[in-house]
């Protein structure tokens, strides 16, 4: 069975089971939706730097969000031994994390679609006529937060305190993203929005590496 | 490359497995061939072995050292796993999905196209056709059990490992799954199955296997007779 | 037993050597003056951490790749003192800041980076400690490791480039550019002095994992020894366990 075949497979059950239990998107959502009120306490919100603050802030709160989002992805497959039956399977062991990355990829987007005009109302940030630029800096970055965060998912699960660990693990990692997408963000709720390319060509590298390092070490997270 | 669906008999060979967690020796320099076709009941007492043997042999665990070869025409490991079904003292299963939403992830997986009509029948003769669009989370013990044998069965395995598959189950379970398994045990099928000496699967049993501390005590071998193996571990009991 | 004392010696003459230089050798830096002089412990436990955390990388790959268990006693050690030496810089950083500057830490791109590094190996470190079974935390933890060592090269990277959009005061930035040679050479005095002693912390630590290692080994044997004999008495005895 082909990759592709199988990620999709999996992923129909992650997105069902989301379906089922409409836990997962919604503590995210709410949860990025305090870290964004929080932050309008510690700093003041009308002021002109939030011109300069509000994507750092966003990111954040996606960061934070991401990283609590992740940790179900593996901890679920626990319940039952699932997780045996899935390597049982005759599927590609790339397949499975493929399947499960796609399916955060799909609820991180979501919640950010979500978040992103709440941001906008409460921080009086403008979205207009930035709209698709913004989508592609959204998705080059939370493509980075998934990919890395399902891996460290995978690894914080054979752990003890898993719910700590993965942060710990995940956050300093993450630092470029952070980095990358801030500015890039910056760059285009300025007074003259531009693509940075700089930042952009960056994500999609980070990116890259760190789906190629999935795609060939993903073996030894499967073993027992 | 063959059919998906055509019918492979696989046997297995141990050859020196050490199976070690940390410090500790699951499995102690097995050596064991299971020739295609045997019913292997698996006896032993707590922490002999059977589970980690049964783990091994899904390709779940791999060797520490030694290793597990099969015979039979599969060529890669995907296919051998397409191949081999699995019920373990875990479900196996998703307790927030239904039971025909489990079966069909499940069917999709190995390559069955996941048609409703498979399923009914796997779910009918479960005795589940019923419950079929409840939560497993809603199951009692015993339907889990059957459910988790039906997942195993499904895609019609030539292999079957089975650690302790009659726990939970009620008479008439017990009755459906010897029935399930004299079925495949006729076309062929080789089982692998833990038990106790007082297994109601006994009558199927063509060879019995005995461990202790992660090796191999008692054989009576492919074509032997399982009684005095059989025997000797109630004895102990 | 010979190599101990030896490059136990080594290290003495090296380190009371590089202090000597690096104290009253090294002309004054003309603006700094003596304050400057931690430079030469900053700079080289920098080199070494990453000498250590290159051990590190290896380390790891080579477990996955032939299951060795030294190759994981290797990675711990390397971690640790890739950890401390990264401490060390961490820490003679804002003391030269605090005279210079008049604040501890300005956020300059090196610095910053290396504060990520520190936080990504703790990290590996808390990472083996929550995991029981060393097989389990050796492929766990290397795998974890070689995802870190890929990222430093973006750290650093990314806190450059933002840097350079937002420049702030750099810590000892000034010394780098156009080094005086007196100055050069009491820094690789320092540089070989401190790789030395790490080198053999590094050693040390190895040896204490892989006869730690090697205790758990003997003590489970001895376990499962007794458990054996009382086995064949039981057996004997016409009892079960």
């Amino acid at each position: 069975m082909s990759i592709a075949r199988a990620a999709a497979i999996i992923l129909g059950k992650e997105l069902r089971t989301e379906l089922r239990a409409r836990e997962l998107l919604s503590t995210t959502v709410v949860f990025a939706l305090i870290v964004i009120v929080l932050f309008s306490f510690a700093f003041d919100p009308t002021s002109v730097e939030t011109r300069r603050y509000g994507p750092g802030l966003l990111w954040i709160a996606f960061l934070f969000a991401g990283s609590l989002m992740l940790n179900p992805t593996f901890a679920r497959e626990q319940a039952n031994d699932t997780w045996s039956a899935l390597r049982a399977a005759p599927v590609p062991a790339f397949a499975i994390l493929l399947g499960k990355m796609l399916a955060n990829l799909i609820f991180l987007l979501l919640t950010e679609i979500v978040l992103l005009p709440v941001f906008s109302v409460l921080y009086n940030v403008s979205l207009q006529g930035i709209l698709w630029r913004l989508a592609t800096v959204l998705a080059l970055g939370t493509v980075g937060i998934v990919a890395t965060g399902t891996v460290f998912s995978a690894i914080s699960a054979q752990a003890r305190m898993r719910e700590m660990l993965l942060p710990l693990l995940l956050l300093p990692v993450l630092v470029p993203v952070l980095i990358a997408a801030v500015e890039a963000t910056v760059a285009l709720i300025g007074d003259q929005p531009v693509l940075d390319r700089t930042w952009v060509t960056f994500l999609a590298g980070f990116d890259v590496v760190f789906l190629t390092a999935s795609w060939l070490l993903c073996d030894y997270l499967m073993e027992e | 490359m063959p059919d998906a669906k055509a019918f492979l008999p696989l046997g297995l060979v141990f050859e020196g497995v050490d199976k070690r967690f940390g410090n500790t020796f699951a499995l102690r320099q097995l050596s064991l061939e299971i020739a295609a076709g045997d019913f292997v009941a698996l006896l032993g007492p707590n922490g002999a072995g059977k589970t980690t043997l049964l783990r091994v042999a899904a390709l779940l665990a791999a060797p520490t050292a030694g290793k597990i070869r099969f015979t039979g025409r599969a060529a890669d490991s995907l296919e051998i796993k397409r191949r081999i079904g699995m019920v373990s003292h875990s479900t196996f299963l998703y307790d927030d999905l239904t039971a025909l939403e489990n079966l069909k992830f499940f069917a999709k997986l190995y390559g069955l196209d996941g048609s409703s009509e498979e399923i009914d029948v796997g779910l009918r003769s479960a005795g589940l056709a019923e419950r079929s669009a409840s939560l497993v989370r809603t199951f009692s013990r015993g339907m889990r059990q059957r459910l988790s044998i039906a997942r195993a069965l499904l895609p019609s395995p030539t292999l079957l490992l089975l650690d302790e598959p009659t726990t939970g189950l009620d008479r008439g379970g017990v009755a459906w799954l010897a029935e399930s398994l004299e079925g495949l045990k006729s076309s062929g099928c080789t089982v692998v199955a833990s038990m106790h000496t007082r297994s109601e699967l006994l009558a199927l049993v063509t060879r019995a296997v005995s461990l202790r501390g992660g090796r191999v005590e008692g054989d009576s071998g492919s074509g032997g007779d399982p009684a005095v193996i059989l025997a000797s571990c109630t004895a102990e009991v | 037993m010979k190599w101990r004392i030896a490059s136990t010696m080594i290290a003495a003459a090296l380190v009371f050597g590089a202090g000597y230089a690096a104290l009253f050798v090294a002309p004054d830096e003309a603006t700094m003056h003596a304050v400057m002089r931690i430079f030469y412990m900053h700079l080289p436990s920098w080199i070494a951490m990453f000498l250590a955390l290159s051990v590190v990388f290896v380390a790891n790959i080579a477990y996955l790749a032939t299951r060795k268990s030294k190759w994981d006693f290797l990675g711990v050690a390397g971690a640790e003192l890739g950890v401390v030496c990264c401490t060390i810089g961490l820490v003679t950083g804002p003391l030269w800041a605090k005279p210079v500057w008049g604040i501890w830490w300005t956020w300059d791109a090196r610095l910053t980076s290396t504060f990520v590094l520190w936080l990504m190996y703790i990290a590996y470190l808390l990472l083996r400690g929550l995991v029981e079974e060393p097989g389990r935390k050796a492929t766990i933890s290397a795998v974890f490791g070689i995802f870190a060592f890929l990222d430093v090269p973006l750290v650093y990277l990314s806190n450059r480039l933002w840097r350079t959009q937002h420049p702030q005061p750099v810590i000892l930035g000034g010394p780098e550019s156009g080094i005086d040679p007196v100055m050069g050479k009491v820094l690789l005095l320092c540089t070989v002095a401190i790789c030395w002693v790490m080198v053999m912390g590094l050693v040390d630590r190895y040896r204490l994992e892989a006869l730690r290692h090697e205790a758990d080994g003997l003590r489970v044997e001895a376990e499962s020894l007794q458990s054996d004999s009382t086995d064949f008495v039981g057996a004997v005895a016409g009892r079960g366990l």
